[in-house]
């Protein structure tokens, strides 16, 4: 039995860096980032990309900072989502200052669609049937939808919302194993599986980084929603989902999230931001860098 | 019961909007909507189900800012099940506007122009998808022509005149209850579907709703006070759900 184990664990061995992960992303590239606002984002990936020389990014996002940060340093060409919040502060303010300025391409849909969309193209179909959208702005202005009529006695019309196909996704989970074999501690796990379904390449970040045999210690089977199919790289990133909330190992850091929303208007704060947190490469020297401010 | 205060009035209100829902979520967006729904489960309707704004559905009814310890778990809810319940339609949403006009066509996306907002807001949400699925319920603490429009410039949440468009099949679970504003309490029972005004709170002049509103409002023909609270259900409010008096702040007295 141990030995079997020994054998995949040497046979699967997917880790990897951020910068890494960077290397198999490109410009261009349609981008699904796991987590819910302020809530569990791969930040430490995100900032990894910002760092880079990535360009022209389609962003698909329950969006946080993860989407105002990559807006703020020129790596997005549109996004694609249905609201951006910090949760705490309700609007995402580098999102909005991008909005307001014209630079972004969007495609604005209902909350629910863009899960029916992820989960079309987790189960290779064109589409999904879906009465959200209907008589709304979503249905011919603010996204490119059509609509599809029931093939039964109903005749129904509904939304025909289409797969959101990804070429990589990044998601942050509390636990994971070397092969790729995530654990989710928190209370949601909000639609971090239909990223990494909808997706080519799918990265997970992972507060600790622990040995299969591990995982059952920390929370019950139950507690294993993504497994290692559904995975090509596995980062070990404490800490890397600061400042967004990452319970039950960190809550949100509120007064991170202030700075963070202060350097939208004024973009001497956002260089000195980037200088300070964006740059430094590995957890400990981001760790300290935040312990100091 | 003179010492009533305006937020107690819109609670009142907004618990109102929730009567004979039976055994569906309530999904209460902002403080005020929040002590309403709880209000409504310890009174008139104990069969709401609430969360507790993140995954967990709670058996009992905690006070805003209680601590986590203090909620009794029934069940679980993330996002996803959610989405599911708003697909089945067992749900009611009170939801905030930036902008709502006579239809209810209700605005949290952006002001301006939508391809170059002057004003990013939140986006769509779930609005377009609560609308066409189940009961919705609007506040708006600021009653002014800014928020009570002529025209919305983007349609997050489908309003009447667009529900009909879609035809009666599609637009079969469209329902918008109430609106509440700090002013008053507003229907779509109006000619054509158009909102109403149902009751203003005590204080509040006709002319004064009237000049914050930038379209013509119908009347219902017994228009009159929005109701008090009992003396329960103001020890309620004032005690059990809300000790720290946070709706207070919400609206102007």
């Amino acid at each position: 039995m141990k030995h079997v184990l020994f054998r995949l664990a040497s046979m699967l061995d997917k880790r990897m860096t951020e910068d890494e992960v960077v290397a198999q992303l490109a410009d261009g590239m349609t981008l699904g980032i796991g987590g819910w606002a302020s809530r569990r984002k791969p930040m430490s990936l995100v900032r990894a990309i910002a760092r880079s020389k990535l360009r022209d990014l389609t962003l698909v996002s329950y969006a946080g900072p993860d989407v105002g940060l990559l807006c703020a340093l020129g790596k997005v060409k549109k996004v694609i989502f249905a609201f951006a919040s910090l949760d705490s502060i309700a609007l995402e303010p580098h999102f909005r200052a991008a909005r307001q300025a014209g630079s972004l391409e969007v495609e604005e849909f209902d909350e629910g669609m863009l899960q029916w969309g992820l989960y079309a193209a987790a189960n290779r179909l064109p589409f999904l049937p879906i009465r959200a959208g209907l008589g709304s702005d979503v249905a011919d202005r603010t996204a490119r939808v059509r609509t599809v009529k029931s093939p039964y006695d109903d005749a129904e019309e509904f939304i025909a919302m289409p797969a959101l196909t990804l070429d990589a996704a990044i998601i942050h989970l509390h636990r994971a194993d070397q092969s790729g074999n995530g654990q989710c501690l928190g209370p949601d796990l909000y639609f971090d599986d239909l990223f990494c379904m909808a997706a080519k390449r799918r990265f997970m970040s992972c507060e600790k980084l622990i040995e299969t045999s591990e995982l059952c210690r920390e929370g019950s089977v139950q507690t294993l929603r993504i497994n290692r199919m559904m995975v090509d790289g596995v980062v070990h990133a404490p800490y890397g989902a600061h400042f967004t909330e990452c319970p039950p190992d960190y809550p949100r850091d509120e007064a991170f999230l202030q700075l963070y929303a202060a350097t939208a208007k004024d973009p001497e704060a956002l260089a000195k931001f980037v200088e300070r947190f964006v740059q430094p490469v590995s957890a400990s020297a981001y760790r300290e860098a935040v312990a100091q401010r | 019961m003179s010492d009533v205060a305006r937020h107690e009035y819109c609670v009142i209100a907004l618990a109102e909007a929730l009567r004979g829902s039976g055994e569906i979520l309530i999904s209460p967006i902002g403080v005020l909507p929040n002590i309403a729904a709880r209000l409504a489960k310890l009174t008139f309707e104990p069969g709401l189900l609430l969360t507790d704004g993140v995954a967990t559905l709670m058996a009992n009814v905690p006070a805003l800012g209680a601590e986590a310890t203090d909620v009794i778990a029934e069940g679980y809810l993330p996002y996803r099940s959610i989405f599911d319940v708003v697909w089945s339609g067992r749900r009611h949403v009170i939801m905030g506007a930036g902008q709502i006009d006579r239809y209810g066509n209700q605005n949290i996306s952006a002001v301006g122009d939508w391809q170059r907002p002057t004003a990013q807001l939140l986006g769509m949400r779930g609005a377009p998808g609560n609308t066409i699925n189940h009961a919705t319920s609007y506040f708006v603490p600021n009653h002014t022509r800014r928020v009570f429009v002529e025209q919305v410039d983007v349609v997050s949440g489908v309003g009447y005149d667009r529900a009909r468009k879609l035809g009666a099949q599609a637009a079969r679970f469209h329902n918008l209850v109430r609106v509440v504003s700090n002013l008053g309490v507003f229907d779509f029972e109006g000619p054509d579907q158009r909102m109403r005004i149902r009751s203003l709170h005590p204080g509040v002049e006709l002319s004064q709703v009237e000049r914050e509103t930038s379209f013509e409002l119908a009347r219902a023909p017994d228009l009159g006070t929005t109701r008090a609270p009992s003396v329960d259900e103001l020890r309620l409010i004032r005690e059990v759900i809300d000790p720290k008096g946070l709706g207070r702040k919400e609206v102007a007295a």
